[in-house]
């Protein structure tokens, strides 16, 4: 039995330790917005947070959030506030939208530790993340976006 | 019809332990028996000296100059071996495969060798390595050095690695003994000889890479030119 | 006339079925997770197929198109709403089902591709939505007892401004269903367009920032069972026979049974299916499969190029004309086989009863798989409801000829006797076949003594993608397959004297359709070919496409309008070169700059592609940019990164270490223009990709004085000395 919370409810999960934390989410815990791209850490689609920290979760076994508090897409925000959804939505960044919940999880690390970054931030924070639809430029605009939606409401 | 259509149409088995060699199963002592070509004085040491040798218990200073160039000349490959010089690179990129390539996911060092924002080592590499060809190594410390002291292994000569990593400035503020056992006993480069599958592993063993530094360090730790 | 005008009366009616088939969304979430905004929540009345209205006001469209990314999910309910005046704030999209009503216009089936969505359903959606507003203004002037020439839609409501009453669409959807349809309906002048060619937000996006949107890999139904199949090592391999003892003692392998293409192993989730599969011991009979090697292929191909072929096009007396030339060159291109890579890998949930079978699918190609599904289970087509799902990418890979993904999940699920998910993962999708074509081209071209191009003659050797499809008799005339010379016996320029040539040599790799199809071919070679015979004969290569473009005013205003923007002979950072190409390809005409650095190592840098593109009208202008954004993104993949390669009949790449998609670092500035149209709109998902390998081929020559002629470019073949 391995325990964590998942967006603040706490779990308990049976799966073997060496599960990797992605199916332990989607097929037990039947949170989907987490995305199963490549199972290799290479496209980014299974991005979750462990502690605050992004993870691949295709690769991380279940172990790994023994005790830990994990984070998916469905829980960066409850109603579509986050500044990232916000200026995702703003941009309508998405296209098929299969890797964005994996590209606004890097995302929200980047933008939880740089207030304004720039495009070198967000080339160094973002390439982990594919995107066959090539949303780049979008991703790029939104995250800046979303850096300044985040100062205007911390400004209030 | 307004307008024609083209016709183109259309793990139990993650963790799978430790990686690198445990301190506990690989002693000094035992290696070293167990090394070929160690100079006299290395064979000095081993019959009594303490560690951590200086240059005035040598009696021949151009000899044992000689003889440690010769040792680190020896151990030289395995710093530039891929396992090795991957994690050392020139840049703030770390370097994949055998091929030393630029990591493909434009990760960089960041201020203390571990990553930037969410793609920190430890987004992709876990405390072990999972089984698979091109599966993501790992170890609880994957990382480069960190910004300050970057030890660049990546296009040096022997002499130039060598003066570096005997720098204090460079290599950490380690003392030679330090280094004797970061080479011979640190988990994370220990995972060069325990790298995961599909992966090449450095032209020496790992005993006779620590026996060939702690001839170097026995001889005064003197660098080739 | 157009198609959708034509169509017969009936084919606008009702059908009960799409209230029930639609897009999954809000079930299957799990219940703890954020709840998706419960919209449409009473049940909806259908006014047409694609128009229905609940009591709450909400309009559902109904989409015959799947939504693969280029937003047609919203830009089809913007062509319902113009004509309907609806409220756009209360438009809601479900996916239609599999029925004849929701045939493609041209393609006589329900299918998305060829970047047809909006070229084919323009008048039929428009008229859709007029129907329905006619039908809700006589429900209103009916009950209020006037004439109905004195009501009058708008954002919602019918109003009968003379008596100052107005009725809400949810209020009269009721009434107005059981209205007789109009006859005839008069579309809006688009100059009274209040919609399209205005930008809205896609209505998908927020489903796609929270995790609720739901893929075919996202369904979860009771008792639900994970398979990932064991296939052969080679194309056309078979079981001989396997030994399934160490996978089936996987805790969580529920099974492990043969089907047609391999071995299924089926457990309680993917993880337990993934580690038995690793455990199978298969003894595979490969067949001539195992003989295929692209190198070897490659010089059947370039010895091919150099003989006659099949005559696609010819036009005066090309060789007679090369004879006579002041100059001529002659020049040899090759790409290689490429994978579609979605990133949803394939999936299919099927669940199989006696009589009925349920499939939840993201296809784009719903009549093909349905009649497949319906062959494996023993069932006739209408026995046999496929709810399409989003779809992770699309790129053509899900419109597979032959079904693949869904007639083996189907199997599976027969055999398994449980509804079942068949994942594929990343490796089985790159090494699963379904490719673009390995293509090799020779071209021979003459110039005179002025520098103008006067014969052009181009052999082009590669697969056939419609040999043995059902499509085969649409697409392949007097031995040319239209999809290996589209862009090539139709080259847009003016030359007095060209030959196109064809051979479709088989084997035993699958090929299809991959985003822009044999253009994706042949705009880089005749593009970059092109730029050869401008260098040949002294002149500028903008300036050489301009003189030729006479005929072609829309393509010499994208042309015009993409050298502009770009400042084609302006300055340029040192080391900086410019590279330009147009294409015409799914009627819509497109032109890009590309601004390009290489490396004394050979390293490309892609630093900016300005792209200009005549599609006709735009019904949604950004999403018109997002498709170009993303297609140059995706042709940038093709042009620097990826090949499929195999040796000894194995497929040499399998996930995305060996098989590298660009990334954000790589990522060049993309500038989008469109040139404003009143044409009917023409594809954008497509027209986007063949001009990018050749405007970066160009402008690393211009660059580097080194010429591209294979793709992808490796950085050997640019190296300095």
């Amino acid at each position: 039995m391995i325990s964590f919370t998942v967006n603040g409810k706490p779990v308990s999960v049976e799966d073997p330790p060496s599960t990797p934390l992605l199916w332990v989410i989607r097929d037990s815990l039947n949170l989907t917005g987490t995305k199963f791209g490549c199972g290799m850490a290479l496209c980014g689609a299974c991005t979750v947070h462990i502690d605050g920290q992004a993870v691949r979760s295709c690769v991380a076994p279940v172990s790994r959030a023994e005790g830990k508090k994990v984070t998916t897409i469905e829980g960066i925000s409850p109603d579509l506030t986050h500044p990232l959804q916000q200026a995702w939505i703003e941009i309508d960044v998405p296209q098929c939208g299969y890797c964005q919940s994996g590209q606004i999880m890097s995302a929200a690390v980047l933008l939880a530790e740089k207030a304004a970054p720039t495009d070198e931030d967000i080339d160094e924070a973002m390439s982990g993340n594919i995107c066959r639809c090539g949303t780049y430029p979008r991703i790029r605009r939104a995250i800046h976006r979303a850096a300044e939606i985040k100062a205007q409401k911390g400004a209030k | 019809m307004a307008k024609k259509i083209k016709r183109g149409v259309v793990a139990g088995l993650f963790l799978v332990g430790l990686a690198g060699v445990s301190v506990s199963v690989w002693s000094q002592q035992s290696s070293f028996a167990n090394t070929a070509g160690t100079s006299a004085k290395a064979r000095a040491f081993r019959a009594g000296n303490s560690s951590g040798a200086s240059a005035s218990a040598t009696a021949s200073p151009d000899a044992d100059a000689a003889a440690a160039k010769a040792a680190f000349e020896r151990a030289y490959p395995v710093f530039v071996s891929p396992r090795c010089q991957n994690c050392h690179p020139a840049g703030d990129a770390p370097l994949q495969g055998d091929d030393s390539h630029v990591h493909a996911q434009y990760v960089k060092r960041g201020p203390d060798g571990h990553g930037l924002y969410g793609m920190t080592c430890h987004t992709c590499h876990q405390d072990a390595n999972i089984p698979g060809a091109n599966m993501p190594p790992g170890n609880p410390k994957w990382g480069l050095p960190p910004a300050k002291t970057k030890m660049v292994f990546v296009g040096k000569t022997a002499g130039e690695l060598c003066r570096q990593l005997k720098d204090p400035k460079l290599n950490g503020g380690r003392t030679i003994a330090q280094i004797i056992t970061h080479v011979s006993s640190d988990d994370l480069v220990g995972w060069g000889w325990n790298p995961g599958d599909g992966r090449t592993l450095p032209p020496l063993s790992r005993p006779d890479f620590a026996a060939a530094m702690q001839e170097w360090a026995n001889d005064a730790a003197a660098c080739p030119d | 006339m157009t198609v959708a005008t034509r169509m017969k009366r009936r084919d606008f009616l009702k059908t009960g079925a799409a209230l029930s088939g639609g897009l999954l969304l809000n079930l299957y979430v799990p219940d703890w997770a954020p709840a998706r905004a419960a919209q449409a929540s009473s049940k909806p009345v259908a006014l047409n197929a694609f128009v229905h209205i609940s009591s709450d006001d909400w309009v559902t469209v109904i989409s015959n198109h799947s939504e693969m990314g280029q937003g047609i999910y919203t830009s089809l309910p913007m062509l319902i709403a113009e004509e309907l005046e609806a409220d756009w704030s209360k438009i809601r999209v479900e996916s239609s089902p599999v029925a004849a009503v929701y045939n493609h216009t041209v393609f006589g089936i329900m299918m998305t591709g060829g970047s047809t969505t909006t070229n084919s359903e323009y008048d039929r959606f428009r008229k859709m939505g007029a129907m329905a507003r006619v039908m809700l203004i006589d429900a209103a002037a009916q009950g209020w007892g006037v004439d109905s020439g004195t009501c009058h839609a708008e954002k919602g409501y019918v109003l009968h401004a003379a008596s100052k009453r107005r009725a809400s669409f949810g209020s009269l959807a009721e009434a107005a269903s059981k209205i007789e349809p109009p006859k005839d309906v008069v579309l809006k002048d688009p100059k009274d367009f209040t919609i399209i060619g205005k930008p809205k937000h896609r209505l998908d996006t927020p489903s796609k920032t929270n995790g609720a949107a739901q893929f075919g890999l996202d369904v979860y139904i009771p008792g639900l069972l994970t398979a990932v199949v064991a296939r052969a090592p080679v194309f056309g391999g078979k079981v001989t026979s396997f030994n399934a003892d160490k996978a089936k003692a996987v805790p969580g392998v529920v099974n492990v049974l043969e089907v047609p293409s391999g071995v299924a192993v089926i457990a309680k989730g993917f993880w337990p299916a993934k580690l038995g599969r690793e455990k199978l011991d298969i003894i595979w009979e490969e067949g001539p499969g195992a003989q295929i090697s692209t190198v070897a292929m490659r010089e059947q191909f370039a010895a091919l190029s150099k003989t006659p072929g099949a005559v696609a096009k010819k036009v005066g007396d090309p060789s007679g004309a090369l004879a006579g030339a002041a100059k001529t060159i002659t020049a040899e291109f090759e790409v290689p086989y490429l994978s579609h890579s979605m990133m949803e890998p394939l999936n299919t949930v099927v669940d199989l009863h006696e009589d009925h079978c349920e499939i939840w699918s993201g296809t784009q190609f719903q009549t093909g798989d349905r009649a497949a599904a319906a062959r494996v289970a023993g069932l006739k087509p209408e026995q046999v409801d496929i709810h399409t799902t989003l779809l992770g990418g699309g790129f053509g890979r899900r419109a597979n000829p032959a079904s693949d993904f869904v007639t083996e999940a189907v199997q599976v699920a027969k055999v398994a006797k449980a509804p079942v998910k068949v994942v594929w993962t990343r490796e089985d999708d790159i090494r699963g076949g379904w490719y673009r074509p390995m293509w090799y081209d020779h071209f021979e071209a003459g110039v005179d003594a002025s520098g103008n191009p006067v014969a052009w003659k181009h052999t082009i050797v590669g697969q056939s993608i419609f040999d043995g499809t059902m499509f085969a008799s649409f697409g392949i005339k007097d031995g040319i397959d239209s999809a290996s010379v589209e862009g090539a016996a139709d080259i847009i320029y003016t030359i007095p004297n060209i030959q196109v040539d064809l051979h479709s040599p088989k084997n035993e790799v699958p090929v299809q359709w991959w985003r822009s199809v044999g253009h994706s071919h042949t705009g880089f070679s005749v593009e970059a070919f092109f730029d050869e015979v401008a260098h040949a004969g002294g002149k500028d290569p903008y300036q050489l496409r301009r003189s030729l473009l006479a005929g072609q005013p829309r393509m010499l205003a994208v042309l015009d309008l993409v050298a502009e923007k770009a400042h084609w002979n302006g300055p340029l950072p040192a080391g900086h070169a410019r590279g330009i190409a147009t294409h015409f390809s799914f009627d819509s005409y497109v032109a890009q700059v590309a601004e390009v650095s290489v490396t004394k190592d050979g390293a490309v840098r892609v630093h900016r592609i300005v792209a200009a593109v005549d599609c006709g009208r735009t019904v949604n202008p950004d999403t018109v940019k997002a498709q170009l954004e993303g297609g140059i993104i995706f042709g940038l993949t093709a042009a620097l990164k990826t090949e499929i390669t195999l040796d000894k009949g194995r497929v040499q790449q399998r996930n995305f270490h060996d098989y590298p998609m660009v990334r954000m670092f790589e990522s060049p500035e993309i500038e989008v223009y469109i040139v404003p149209s009143t044409e009917h709109p023409t594809g954008v998902g497509e027209p986007g990709v063949p001009p990018v390998a050749p405007a970066v081929a160009n402008a690393i020559f211009a660059a580097t004085g080194k010429r591209v002629r294979r793709l992808p470019i490796k950085p050997e073949d640019l190296r300095s000395a």
